[in-house]
């Protein structure tokens, strides 16, 4: 029979074996992991812009060749920091937390949002990471606009834990085509901000003049379409300042 | 030194052996022990999850057994269940880290199954029945021999749902464009969950008729 005071050791010792084994072996892991999420990052961020297949060995290389200019924003279009040459995943702009600074914003505080520009035969590629909350948990993504800081080029989503089949749906091909397909734009005709919405109902419900504002939204996964729509509107609105700028 | 070998058991006794055979067979975990099924039916529409989650059960259930057969006679029985989901459990947060680090994409693809691995009945019942009873040997060719009778069905079930499902065998298409432009489409149910539970089926449905000892009486 073994004494409580025994179970009690025995328990202890245990925890503290195996809490110290798992604390190593983040700690050691931990620069690999960095280095794949980061890989993963830039090939969301390069993919909006549909520079795609890129391999993996190569991502880091092949993102400061293609990325001609990482800015960094405030909240009233202002660049502060602008990166064109070496190692930009290093960079500010890279590093933002995006999560962070969209709190910020909603608490009237002084926020910073990052930009990439890429080079498509002598014209620019305007490319804004977005940042929102899906059904489950967040939900991200990059949005490519052309030179004329209207029509979309290309789009690219990701989510933490939406539902598979409904959801995630978001994060595939036929979601994000949508916004290429036919020609998609940010502005309406009178200059005003307009974003993209994703329709509940699908875009054939808006008047035809709206419908380059609008895709369609997944059947069964409302709540994160919601959040694509509610997170384009409100990252795209802090990126409208400097976009007024450019014009 | 030399004849303290000969009084031992050599290392593949047929006992041992065994081990390894009959979880393989006639005490498959999944087939004929019926454990283990929700991520079988989770990780089985391509075959290169499929071999990373046989891979990673693997280790974590020979691993597993063997420090659970070491402790066995210091565990107290009131808290061996305890014990064991501990040792479990960081094996399963290690092998988690280590996919991460090292094979990104795939890890993605297992997302919560790699974490679900600790709730696998086959890992629990391994430990209960088999590790606190028996000598760290054994107990680590029985769980090499459990996660492969586990594996070998996943592969099986990712071969079939892949094939049919989308025309590739790990990620490389083998049915002919030929066939295609006279109409062959890929099966897009053999993707969904349900099929895997059918395939599933098909396997024991096979399994008993060359077996008739499998069959229960009623």
């Amino acid at each position: 029979m073994y004494s409580n005071g025994y179970i009690f050791r025995y328990a202890a010792i245990l925890v503290i074996i195996a809490a110290a084994l798992l604390s190593t072996a983040a700690m050691m892991l931990k620069p690999f992991q960095e280095r794949n999420m980061a890989i993963e990052k830039m090939g969301s961020i390069l993919a909006s812009a549909n520079v795609k297949n890129i391999d993996k060995e190569v991502m880091i290389d092949r993102f400061n060749e293609f990325v001609t200019e990482a800015l960094v924003i405030n909240q009233d279009g202002k660049v502060i920091e602008s990166l064109t040459e070496g190692e930009k995943e290093n960079g500010k702009a890279f590093n933002i937390n995006m999560k962070e600074q969209l709190y910020r914003k909603a608490n009237g505080i002084d926020y910073e949002l990052p930009i990439y520009k890429i080079d498509d035969k002598g014209k620019t590629i305007y490319i804004f990471p977005l940042y929102g909350t899906g059904l489950w948990g967040p939900i991200w993504g990059n949005i490519a606009l052309s030179e004329d800081l209207n029509t979309v080029v290309g789009v690219t989503f990701d989510h933490k834990g939406e539902t598979p089949g409904l959801g995630a749906e978001i994060a595939t091909s036929a979601f994000e085509d949508q916004f290429t397909d036919t020609v998609k734009k940010i502005f309406d005709d009178n200059n005003q901000f307009t974003s993209i919405a994703v329709v509940k109902g699908g875009v054939k419900k808006l008047p035809e003049s709206q419908r380059i504002h609008g895709v369609d939204a997944i059947s069964g996964g409302t709540i994160t379409s919601n959040g694509v729509n509610d997170m384009l509107k409100n990252v795209l609105e802090s990126y409208v300042p400097y976009i007024e700028k450019q014009k | 030194m030399s004849e303290e070998k000969k009084e031992r058991e050599p290392l593949f006794s047929p006992k041992n052996l065994k081990l390894i055979k009959d979880p393989l067979s006639i005490n498959n975990p999944i087939t004929v022990q019926v454990l283990g099924i929700c991520s079988a039916l989770a990780v089985t529409a391509k075959l290169k999850p499929a071999i990373v989650m046989t891979i990673s059960v693997m280790v974590v259930l020979a691993v597993s057994n063997v420090v659970i057969s070491l402790l066995r006679n210091g565990i107290p029985p009131r808290i061996r269940i305890i014990v064991q989901l501990v040792v479990i459990a960081t094996m399963v947060i290690l092998v988690d880290q280590v996919l991460k680090a090292f094979v990104y994409d795939v890890s993605k693809q297992l997302s919560v199954f790699v974490g679900l691995i600790i709730t696998n009945c086959i890992i629990m019942g391994r430990l209960e029945a088999f590790a606190m009873g028996n000598k760290p040997w054994p107990a680590f060719l029985d769980g090499i021999g459990n996660a492969l009778g586990y594996g070998i069905i996943l592969i099986i079930v990712a071969f079939f749902r892949e094939f049919l499902g989308s025309g590739t065998i790990f990620d490389i298409h083998v049915i002919p464009q030929g066939f295609y432009d006279f109409g062959y489409k890929n099966n897009g149910l053999m993707i969904l969950p349900p099929m895997a539970l059918i395939t599933v089926g098909v396997i024991i449905w096979v399994q008993r008729y060359r077996n008739r000892d499998l069959i229960e009486d009623h």
